[in-house]
């Protein structure tokens, strides 16, 4: 196949980019998206062109890494027949002549670090807030010791699939981080090991998302319609159930 | 008479004009080397709590004023780091990826062994410490095995306790399956995204204690030296990977649990960005590497597909639970649609020429016979073009079938779906083929490292304060690594194993933090930023990954599921030559004070270039064949691995004598107290 790309090029620190075309021949169906774009920065190399900085890891769906937006959608969706993330899009959704666009994120909780390159981290305060369970090293009681439905578990299990890519804010027109939140919320407040923090980290957890800079949930779906894990709507219910219960629970509140 | 090795003035990589004749011509042999933390006099089962409790503390109040510096975030990496911040050690942690939740741990999706014994099939502690020597060839430390075996039930609580999703029966306990290499049913799993839960787990703990103030984290970072003063490690040199800022960062002991080296390949299962900097920088300040050469070569891959392809999948070995092997009988058939096969003439041969393990016989051995199958010539799938000792070209199909028909009439679709829907799915994704309908094709690739650096029972190397954890590290795979005993290693070093053995040293070495402008930290800087200025100023022709691409297939031709004696001394010679190349021609673009992922990438192909050698010097003197490292002349008539008891039942733990200069071997002997040395068997 023979490709037209056109790819944000931004410089570190930069205020502006832009997007630049570039050829690229000799794509096989069979290659990832990345795959593709390795092939494109072995030859501006050759060329003496700097390459394109975008990241990726294990291109294996799995590490969260990857993730620009292709065509307008997040990982591709709008060229993929099933859910996806960037690493696992293969050029067997394109066909020999396509003009395909790639962008970085765009969201300003995520700034733009280089070319397609944008900074997270704020995914990660977000767990700071209270992500977790707190139980110290060494000292868990025996696993069966605590029994957990069945339905309930795979619930939990459902949510804790998210890879934390950001896919779901560079969908959303107001940027919100509720799916990402949600997932972590529901994860937890699923299992009886996580219900003694249950309100206490709904709040704390959504306070630090309004402070990242996310918008809120307004409801559109975007971002259940690009999440390579298939994290539903439905978590982000559970999240805003949990929060509103949180105000009338004494639990609620740091204490 | 050995030819001379000349070196180059530019770089001192030696270049190899001709093949040297005998072993002494690529190493020496140096003293012997033993483990003389744990006490061996005790029975298997007390060592360690005779360990722990006669290694020395230190108190709460004085943990605060210590520094831990620990590199990588990955199971072994980000449980120490929770743990130790926990315990109220200053720890300084970093990662290459944006965020610690993004460590290669994620990507294992089998499950993790522990010898709970929920299914009360006469599983115990000994047991699974007993599967894991003799999965491991009896080429592991009895020791560690055995502590590795013990706590693996507390892992599981300390999961649960975290909220890591195990998948559950309908009563609300816990669910287990089985996997390679064993009888009982032990393995935990999480859908096939064990690895994934487990690590977000660790990550969260981190996390609490990032919150907490205990753990300072440093993403986008690469470590790129070990700081070493008066013969300790005090501290590490990094890069900021978006500023390009070079800087030190220092304290009382530092951590390495930066995972395995199955890179050096190019392709394999690992991660892009997996490398061994890290380990390789420590081996050069002194840090002996053990057994370099066992590498696990995984049977359940997606075979390959193309001359771009950037890395391997792995299917998780958990399908062959319920998928069958098998290759047509006729060679005519090999083109066939398989269902189009009759059963008759299908060759399950696993279940064939090992009846009492059948489809889930270990890793290396399954991985062989694959091999062998399509080396006979009834491989499946298409063509793929190789090239020969002699240069010449032939096709051979590499691929073999899975079958699930057989587990689909069994459980139904939704049964098999539920088990391993999100495998099939991922199969579908990377191969358009849908394998409810049609066999999965698999075939072997690189996967585990078990080779990594040597430590002692407190985790620590020939270096003191220096600390290598997980995968990183040598200690207890032996020559090749049981299926689910990854996690189970990684999570073990770091939850249980470190914060017992670290305050032993940390009690009687607390020297602090040292400045910048101490002559071991502006050494370690220095070198450091020669070594990156020197890959930009070379402006040659050839990519970086040209460079890495050839070395992978140096090491897959010659250093891979066989090796012979002829091929690894003409493996060293090229690779020695290639390395010369790339520091003459490699073109590095961009500049050291950005983000620069070129850059990145020839550093640690520098680092593999000189591993890559190490590994097949180390393969060259194993005259044995075991676990992962098979050696063409040594094997039975009937093809299996022969081993050399007599002769290698030891440690091959190597030390770095300078650039161009021959490498010193170590070696431990391995004693067997509490198991018996026998030859594997699996029929």
């Amino acid at each position: 196949m023979k490709l037209t790309l056109k790819i944000w090029r931004q410089a570190r620190g930069a205020q502006q980019g832009k997007l630049v075309d570039y050829e690229v021949d000799g794509v096989s169906e069979d290659m990832s998206f990345l795959e593709m774009l390795d092939l494109l920065n072995e030859e501006l190399t050759v060329k003496g062109e700097e390459p394109v900085a975008f990241d990726s890891d294990c291109r294996e769906g799995i590490c969260g890494m990857c993730g620009v937006v292709i065509n307008g959608t997040p990982h591709g969706r709008g060229n993929s027949p099933v859910p996806t993330t960037t690493c696992q899009l293969h050029m067997r959704s394109f066909s020999d002549g396509d003009t395909i666009t790639i962008e970085p994120w765009k969201a300003e909780p995520f700034p733009v670090v280089k070319d397609l390159v944008v900074d997270r981290t704020a995914f990660d305060r977000i767990i700071q807030a209270g992500g977790f369970i707190s139980v110290n090293t060494g000292s868990a009681p025996d696993a069966h010791s605590v029994p957990a439905p069945k339905l309930k578990a795979d619930i939990a299990f459902d949510n804790a699939t998210c890879i934390g890519c950001g896919a779901c804010v560079a969908a959303c027109p107001n940027a919100s981080a509720m799916l990402f939140t949600s997932a972590k919320v529901t994860h937890l407040a699923n299992l009886p090991q996580g219900q003694p923090e249950r309100y206490l980290r709904v709040k704390n957890m959504v306070g630090q998302h309004d402070a990242e800079g996310f918008g809120n949930c307004s409801n559109i779906g975007e971002c259940a319609a690009v999440c390579p894990k298939g994290i539903p709507l439905e978590s982000i219910s559970q999240l805003n159930r949990d929060l509103i219960s949180s105000l009338f629970r004494k639990d609620g509140f740091k204490g | 008479m050995p030819d001379e090795i000349k070196t180059t003035a530019a770089t001192g990589a030696p270049v190899a004009t001709s093949v040297p004749a005998s072993d002494a011509d690529y190493y020496t042999i140096g003293e012997e080397i033993n483990d003389a933390k744990a006490n061996t006099d005790l029975p298997i089962a007390e060592v360690w709590p005779d360990r722990q409790f006669h290694a020395k503390l230190v108190n709460p109040a004085n943990r605060r004023k210590m520094t831990i510096v620990i590199v990588g975030t990955g199971l072994a990496g980000a449980a120490a780091a929770a743990s130790l911040g926990e315990a109220g050690y200053n720890v300084l942690n970093f990662c290459y990826q944006d965020s610690p939740r993004r460590a290669h741990s994620i990507a294992a999706q089998g499950g993790i062994n522990a010898a709970k014994n929920y299914k009360n099939d006469n599983d115990s502690t000994f047991r699974l410490f007993y599967d894991t020597v003799k999965g491991g060839d009896y080429r592991a430390r009895e020791t560690n095995v055995y502590r590795l075996a013990a706590v693996s039930a507390n892992i599981i609580d300390q999961c649960v306790a975290q909220g890591v999703p195990f998948a559950r029966e309908y009563g609300g306990l816990l669910d287990t399956r089985s996997f390679g290499g064993v009888q009982v049913q032990r393995t935990f799993y999480a859908r096939g995204q064990t690895g994934q839960q487990l690590l977000i787990g660790a990550y969260q703990a981190l996390e609490r204690q990032i919150a907490a103030g205990t753990v300072k984290m440093y993403p986008r970072h690469e470590m790129l030296e070990v700081i070493v003063k008066d013969g300790k490690a005090r501290g590490i040199v990094a890069r900021d990977m978006v500023t390009g800022e070079v800087t030190p960062h220092t304290g009382d002991a530092v951590v390495l649990a930066t995972g395995g080296y199955g890179n050096v390949f190019f392709l394999s299962t690992n991660a892009m960005g997996c490398n061994v900097t890290a380990t390789w920088r420590a081996h050069r300040k002194g840090a002996y590497f053990g057994n370099p050469c066992f590498t696990q070569i995984h049977p359940t891959c997606i075979p390959v597909h193309g001359e771009n392809q950037s890395k391997l999948t792995l299917m998780s070995e958990s399908l062959r639970n319920d998928g069958r092997i098998w290759v047509p009988k006729k060679v005519e058939d090999c083109d066939k649609d398989p269902r189009q096969i009759p059963e008759e003439d299908r060759d399950y041969y696993l279940e064939r020429i090992y009846p009492s393990f059948g489809n889930l016989v270990p890793r290396d051995i399954a991985s062989r016979q694959a091999k062998n199958m399509c080396d006979e010539g009834r491989g499946v799938g298409p063509m793929v073009k190789e090239t020969d000792e002699d240069g010449n070209t032939r096709q051979v199909r590499r691929g073999v079938y899975l079958d699930f028909s057989d587990a689909i009439s069994r459980l139904g679709k939704g049964g098999v779906e539920a088990k391993y829907g999100n495998l099939f799915d991922m199969y579908k994704q990377i191969t358009s083929d849908d394998p409810y309908e049609v066999p999965m094709r698999i075939y072997p690739a690189v996967h585990y490292t078990m080779g990594g650096v040597w430590v002692d029972y407190d985790l620590q190397t020939t270096i003191p304060g220096l600390f290598v954890a997980g995968e990183a590290n040598f200690s207890d795979h032996g020559a090749n690594r049981l299926g689910a005993s990854a996690l189970m290693q990684g999570l073990a070093d770091g939850y249980f194993v470190l914060p017992n053995t670290i305050n032993d040293y940390l009690a009687d070495n607390h020297p602090g933090q040292l400045p910048d402008d101490d002559p071991a930290v502006a050494e370690a800087v220095s070198t450091t930023n020669e070594r990156i200025q020197k890959l930009l100023s070379i402006k040659g022709s050839r990519t970086v990954d040209s460079f890495h691409k050839e070395l992978g297939n140096i090491m897959w031709e010659y250093c891979g599921m066989a090796r012979s004696e002829e091929g690894l001394k003409k493996a060293i010679g090229l690779i020695r030559e290639l390395r010369e190349e790339f520091w003459r021609d490699v073109n590095v673009l961009g500049e050291a004070e950005d983000l620069n992922q070129t850059l990145e990438r020839a550093g640690r192909v520098v680092d593999f270039f000189e591993l890559g050698e190490l590994m097949c010097i180390d393969a060259l003197h194993r005259r044995e064949s075991c676990g992962g490292h098979f050696r063409v002349e040594h094997q039975t008539e009937e093809g299996e691995a022969l081993r050399h008891d007599d002769e290698f039942t030891y440690v091959a733990a190597w030390e770095w004598a300078g650039e161009g200069a021959k490498p010193v071997l170590h070696k431990e002997p391995l004693v067997y107290k509490a198991i018996e040395l026998k030859q594997r068997s699996y029929k």
